[in-house]
């Protein structure tokens, strides 16, 4: 049998831990706690911070500006291979890490400044989404009817379209363009917002909770916005943050056709199209451009991924 | 079963009405018209009128979509403005090396990715399950263009020489005809016909038709010009497929009946083969026939990069130069498949759990 002095002292060794005897652990804190012990989300989470880090600091990173032509500047020709001093490289030739391009640019420091451009792009993308899918999805939810139907139906139409497909007709209908692109790849996303919102909005509804401010009094608007929704947003973090993933990947794919990013931006995809026709001369200046693009997805699905794993109530053991 | 069947189709009709109306708007809304597109921005104002009522531009937007509605569920799919070809023929022709493509990289897809899926799940947290999952994890985040010429580049130049040389572009090399199946067996068919057009578009699967004619320089040569496209284009649904299986897989074997099974003293390979993998396979299926859709966005892409006249590029070709008809009977069909797909796969939920089959009638 334990003493009193001994269970006492295992609370205390187990508040230590959890601290769960000084302050009761908020919903926020016990998924940062779970989400920091996923190794795959914290690579995620570094590579991700990384990449903002890179996107901010351009200007000091990146030795020259992403559209300097180096013509005339320096001793260097179109496409020219990497020169690292560090590794051997003539010192008397400038130091271009990842070379040139075919317009004789700094590869590295356009690089660099496409962190901008997919970053902002995928934010971008993902905020329009978020939105106008979780608008639509909640009203749709809450108040059902002949409105959540047609509602739903359009996104049906929608999602019954491959979402390339669809993000191609419509930027060819508003025009090629990075701004274009960004609107069609927030346009293909919508359902999927609006789909687990409204899920979520019908669980939600019929909790106690609501039931209780039902029963108390609130308005409809208020009932929605401070009770319903805040609760709702949890799987749409996760959809988010994959969804940057998504976006990123079919920008530079609408890139890479022509009809994103157009060229001088130093945009991933397009500058991936740009040398595509050089692959077999210059494989890198192919290769450095699609790794950027493969890393940020990456990391942003690690990142999306350990966050379901640190939401997920099934996991909540 | 026949309830079922019936509901689960009459539900995908107003979807694909649906998408038949957006895609016939959204092709109205582009900017610029097909007369200037097609004969020159220095096309005078009669010529464009002409060529307006030749094409049935001229009449109220609602007939044209009436006429069009009428047309395609006559098969009657329009003339592309650019070529001056029937949509069908283009079709056709063009339709046969995307499904082949799709085919290929989904055949991929579901080989590899569902043993890898189910290896790890069985060797949970172990480096063997650590290793697939990362694999799996890069492999969702790759650009399909990407890989496809990384691929290209290193089959191509970097094993030239070596029995690995691959070609980077094209369905067949230079030189190499296949010879269709009819002509082959002497079949005697009148040429324009339905019954022609039908042979044409099965012959033009290059990979079948060589196969079952025995042409067996034509079948490997068209398969070695598959490899790297339909590598490329799997990848993604490769890596989601193994993710899916592993964690359905894991979520089924702590079920209370599968430690039954073990108690019973079932051999483990028979417990996961016979009592797991059935029963953790619908979400897999979900999955197979979502990404259908992912496959033909990448087909586009895959089809840019290796230089193949499929479905995908003459699709983006038509976007850009406004040629509508090719626009609506390319998506139309697209969308069908995309939707048939989807219905087969409901239905085979049916068949997969039994509970939602009796739940549905």
């Amino acid at each position: 049998m334990i003493s009193r002095q001994k269970s006492i002292e295992i609370l205390e060794a187990q508040s230590a831990q959890h601290d769960l005897l000084d302050k009761p652990l908020s919903q926020w804190r016990l998924t940062l706690r779970r989400f920091r012990g996923r190794r795959s989300g914290m690579v995620g989470l570094g590579i991700v911070v990384f990449l903002i880090l890179m996107a901010i600091f351009a200007p000091v990173i990146a030795p020259y500006p992403p559209n300097e032509v180096l013509i005339g500047k320096e001793d260097v020709g179109p496409r020219e291979k990497p020169c690292i001093h560090i590794l051997g490289c003539d010192e008397n030739k400038p130091q271009h890490i990842m070379g040139t391009d075919g317009n004789v640019r700094d590869e590295f420091s356009r690089i660099i400044y496409g962190a901008r451009i997919s970053l902002t792009l995928g934010f971008f993308t993902v905020t329009i989404a978020l939105l106008v899918g979780g608008f639509f999805g909640a009203i749709a939810g809450y108040v059902g009817g002949w409105f959540d139907n047609i509602v739903m139906r359009i996104m049906d139409v929608i999602l019954g379209f491959p979402s390339l497909l669809l993000a191609i007709a419509i930027v060819a209908v508003l025009g090629p363009g990075l701004q274009n692109a960004l609107i069609a790849i927030a346009i293909v996303a919508i359902p999927a917002y609006a789909r687990v919102m409204r899920a979520q909005v019908l669980a939600i509804k019929e909790s106690d909770f609501v039931q209780a401010s039902v029963a108390l009094g609130s308005s409809s608007r208020q009932l929605l916005l401070r009770r319903v929704i805040p609760n709702a947003l949890t799987p749409l973090v996760v959809l988010a943050t994959l969804g940057v993933a998504t976006a990123i990947l079919e920008a530079a794919g609408l890139s890479f056709l022509g009809l994103g990013a157009q060229p001088p931006n130093p945009e991933w995809g397009s500058m991936l199209a740009q040398e595509r026709n050089n692959l077999f001369t210059s494989p890198l200046l192919v290769f450095f451009p699609g790794f950027a693009i493969m890393l940020t997805v990456l990391g942003f699905n690690l990142m999306g991924d350990g966050l379901r794993d640190a939401l997920d109530p099934a996991l909540n053991r | 079963m026949l309830g079922f069947i019936t509901r689960r189709t009459l539900l995908a009709i107003p979807v694909l009405l649906g998408i038949m109306v957006v895609v016939f708007f959204l092709i109205r809304a582009i900017p610029g018209d097909p007369c200037t597109s097609l004969l020159g921005e220095r096309a005078t104002a009669e010529a464009c009128e002409r060529f307006n009522e030749a094409n049935g531009l001229n009449d109220p937007i609602w007939v044209q979509l009436g006429i069009y509605m009428k047309n395609v569920v006559t098969f009657n799919l329009g003339e592309s403005i650019r070529f001056s070809r029937p949509v069908n023929q283009i079709l056709i022709e063009r339709l046969p090396l995307t499904i082949e493509l799709a085919t290929s990289a989904l055949i991929l897809a579901i080989g590899i990715g569902v043993p890898m899926g189910i290896i790890a799940a069985r060797r949970h947290n172990s480096a063997v399950d650590t290793a697939t999952m990362a694999i799996a994890n890069i492999g969702v985040s790759m650009p399909v263009f990407w890989l496809g010429l990384m691929l290209a580049y290193l089959f191509a130049i970097i094993l030239k020489g070596t029995i690995f040389q691959l070609p980077p572009t094209g369905r067949l090399s230079a030189g190499v005809f296949p010879i269709p199946y009819y002509e082959v067996w002497g079949w005697e068919i009148t040429p324009d016909t339905t019954w022609a057009n039908l042979n044409e578009f099965i012959a033009n699967f290059y990979i079948f038709n060589s196969f079952i004619t025995f042409q067996w320089d034509v079948f490997w040569d068209a398969v070695k010009h598959m490899i790297l496209p339909a590598v490329a284009l799997a990848t993604i649904p490769l890596a989601i497929i193994a993710r899916i299986t592993r964690s359905s897989l894991l979520e089924v074997m702590n079920k209370d009946y599968i430690r039954t099974a073990r108690a019973k003293g079932t051999r483990e390979s028979r417990v996961v083969r016979s009592h797991a993998m059935r029963n953790s396979l619908l979400p897999v299926v979900t999955i197979i026939g979502l990404q259908l859709g992912a496959l033909l966005g990448g087909a586009v892409l895959t089809e840019t990069v290796f230089n193949l006249a499929g479905v995908g590029r003459a699709l983006y070709d038509a976007i850009t130069g406004r040629d509508y008809a090719v626009v609506q009977g390319i998506t139309v069909v697209i969308a069908l498949g995309y939707v048939i797909v989807n219905l087969l796969v409901d239905l085979s939920y049916g068949y997969l759990d039994p509970r939602i089959r009796v739940g549905g009638e």
